[in-house]
This record gives C-alpha cells, sequence and structure tokens, in this order.
C-alpha cells in the first residue's frame, strides 16, 4: 500500500493501516523529537506523544502534505508542550542569553569541511542552544518548515520566530567558528 | 552602515530575508570581513541541511511501546464512546418513561374530571 492508501484508511480508523504509517516514519519522527528537546529521554516522550496526537487528529489530515511533513509539525507542537511542563517542573533557567557550554572556539571555517565531525559538532552545539532558539533553527534550518508552519506550531509569531531563527544561527556561529581568525579588510 | 551593525542583520541575511536594509547590503558588496562572515553563515546553514540525513537511533523497544501505547489509547476510546452511546440509551429509555408517565396521568386526570362534572350535573 502507498501513503496516500494508509492514510485514508487510517481515517477511516484502520489501525493496522496507521501503526504502518508510524513504521515507516517512527526514525525520522524520533530524530526531529531527539533534537527538538536536546535529549534522548524527552525525545521518547515526545515521539509517543506526536503518534497519539497523530492518531486522535488523523481526520483532521486533509493529505496536502506528506505525511511526514504533518508529523513534523505535530512533534514541534508536542515538543513545545514538553518544554513548557520541564520549565514548570524544573525552575531551569531558560535564558536565551545564556551561553553555550561548549564554545568550541578552536573550530576553523578550513576544518569545517561537511563532514561526519563538522556534523557531530554541530550536533551537540544544537543541543546546548535555548530549547526556543533550537526549536526554530531546527525546524527552520534542517527541516525547512516555512516560518508561518513553525510560528503556528510554537504558538508564536512569525515575527518571533524569525527573531529567534537569527539569535539561534548567531549563538551557532559563535559556538563553531573562530571569530577573529579573519582580518578585517576594509 | 557599519561593520557591527551589518553583521548582526547577516544572520537574515543568508536566506535571502527581504526586509534587509538596502545599505546593508550595499556595505556587504564592499566589506571583505562582513563578505567573510556572511559565507561562515553559508557555511553554517549547509551543514545544518545536511543533519536532514543523519538520523538518530531510537532506542530499542521504543518503536514497540508507542505503538502499545496507540493500542491503549485507541481502546480507551472505543471505551468511551460505548459508555456515552449507553449512557445516551439509558437517558433516551429514562425520557421515554417519563413521556408514557406524563401521558397516563394525564388521561386519568381528564377522566377524573369528566366523571366530578357529570355527577355534578
Amino acid at each position: 500500500m502507498d501513503e496516500s492508501e494508509l492514510v485514508s484508511a487510517a481515517k477511516a480508523g484502520d489501525r493496522a493501516a496507521f501503526d504502518e504509517l508510524v513504521r515507516r516514519t517512527f526514525v525520522d519522527t524520533f530524530t526531529l523529537a531527539r533534537r527538538l528537546t536536546g535529549n534522548e529521554e524527552d525525545g521518547r516522550d515526545v515521539v509517543q506523544d506526536a503518534y497519539l496526537r497523530a492518531w486522535r487528529g488523523i481526520g483532521k489530515f486533509r493529505g496536502e502534505a506528506a505525511f511526514s511533513t504533518w508529523m513534523y509539525r505535530i512533534t514541534a507542537n508536542a515538543a513545545a508542550t514538553n518544554v513548557r511542563r520541564r520549565r514548570r517542573q524544573q525552575a531551569e533557567p531558560f535564558d536565551d542569553d545564556i551561553e553555550p557550554a561548549d564554545p568550541r572556539t578552536d573550530l576553523q571555517p578550513a576544518a569545517m569541511a561537511e563532514s561526519a565531525e563538522a556534523l557531530e559538532r554541530i550536533t551537540d552545539a544544537l543541543d546546548e542552544l535555548p530549547p526556543k532558539l533550537r526549536s526554530v533553527v531546527v525546524l527552520k534550518d534542517v527541516y525547512d518548515l516555512p516560518h508561518e508552519a513553525i510560528a503556528e506550531e510554537l504558538g508564536i509569531t512569525v515575527a518571533a520566530a524569525k527573531v529567534r531563527l537569527h539569535r539561534g544561527r548567531r549563538k551557532l556561529r559563535d559556538a563553531l567558528y573562530d571569530e577573529g581568525a579573519e582580518a578585517h579588510a576594509v | 552602515m557599519l561593520c557591527e551593525e551589518v553583521t548582526a542583520l547577516l544572520p537574515g541575511m543568508v536566506d535571502g530575508d527581504l526586509d534587509v536594509d538596502p545599505a546593508a547590503v550595499q556595505h556587504v558588496e564592499t566589506c571583505l570581513r562582513c563578505q567573510a562572515e556572511l559565507a561562515r553563515y553559508r557555511r553554517l546553514l549547509r551543514t545544518l541541511a545536511l543533519l536532514r540525513t543523519r538520523y538518530a537511533e531510537p532506542t530499542p523497544g521504543l518503536l514497540g511501546d508507542t505503538l502499545a501505547a496507540l493500542t491503549d489509547a485507541a481502546e480507551e476510546g472505543a471505551r468511551r464512546t460505548l459508555l456515552s452511546g449507553r449512557r445516551l440509551a439509558y437517558a433516551g429509555a429514562i425520557g421515554g418513561t417519563a413521556v408514557a408517565a406524563g401521558a397516563t396521568a394525564a388521561l386519568l386526570i381528564a377522566r377524573s374530571r369528566r366523571r366530578s362534572m357529570r355527577l355534578a350535573g
């Protein structure tokens, strides 16, 4: 069965069809959940919550986008809920201005070849971003969701989503590239 | 514009934000430092996009747990639907009985009044 047939069957209440959709998208959805939350444990909670929400809301899925893209939006929403819950429970400092714990300022631009090591480092740097900034950077720059969709799922304005994106990019840039390595030539 | 002012705008300029001040664009065209900084942001975005094809390995058993949680949720939903259906049936039966009792009472009262009027006449 192709995806659209599975979605139609799932919308009619076919659990086996929905389970197949879960199997096909699980690794992708878990990866997003893990990236949005910055840790394994919350990633597990978010992926389960996302699929429960998807099952309850499958009737509203219009099928205009791929099922996996719809899952990205649900996962983003579930992760935002998880972050808010964590903030209430732990009263952790979620200040956007805190500095990453591991700035890795030793990394030169030339060394930032698109290698496995570079990807490891950028993954670590993403994990160190404040959750509010990380969510927007992951959804826009990794998963290429439009600003409007990101804003809607995170419950913020498009302008706020853009501000967070730019702040997140700046922090990643500071974490990954050595400032002052190049002279001001003008 | 000064480099410091332009630097703050580069995270938006890197993917062609249309709201960027034209003066900042003009500055970048002539400033090697800002061009280099913009190149760093471009490299950052390329590397972030590459993450799209890198997957995290889910914990063993997580898929099974998720499917089991879905089964529980589906059963719970079905149970609630059944319960609300039964509640509706009970409410319908009680309502029907009440209407029938009311009609019977009205009939008896009407008969009793007619009998009283005949006796009085």
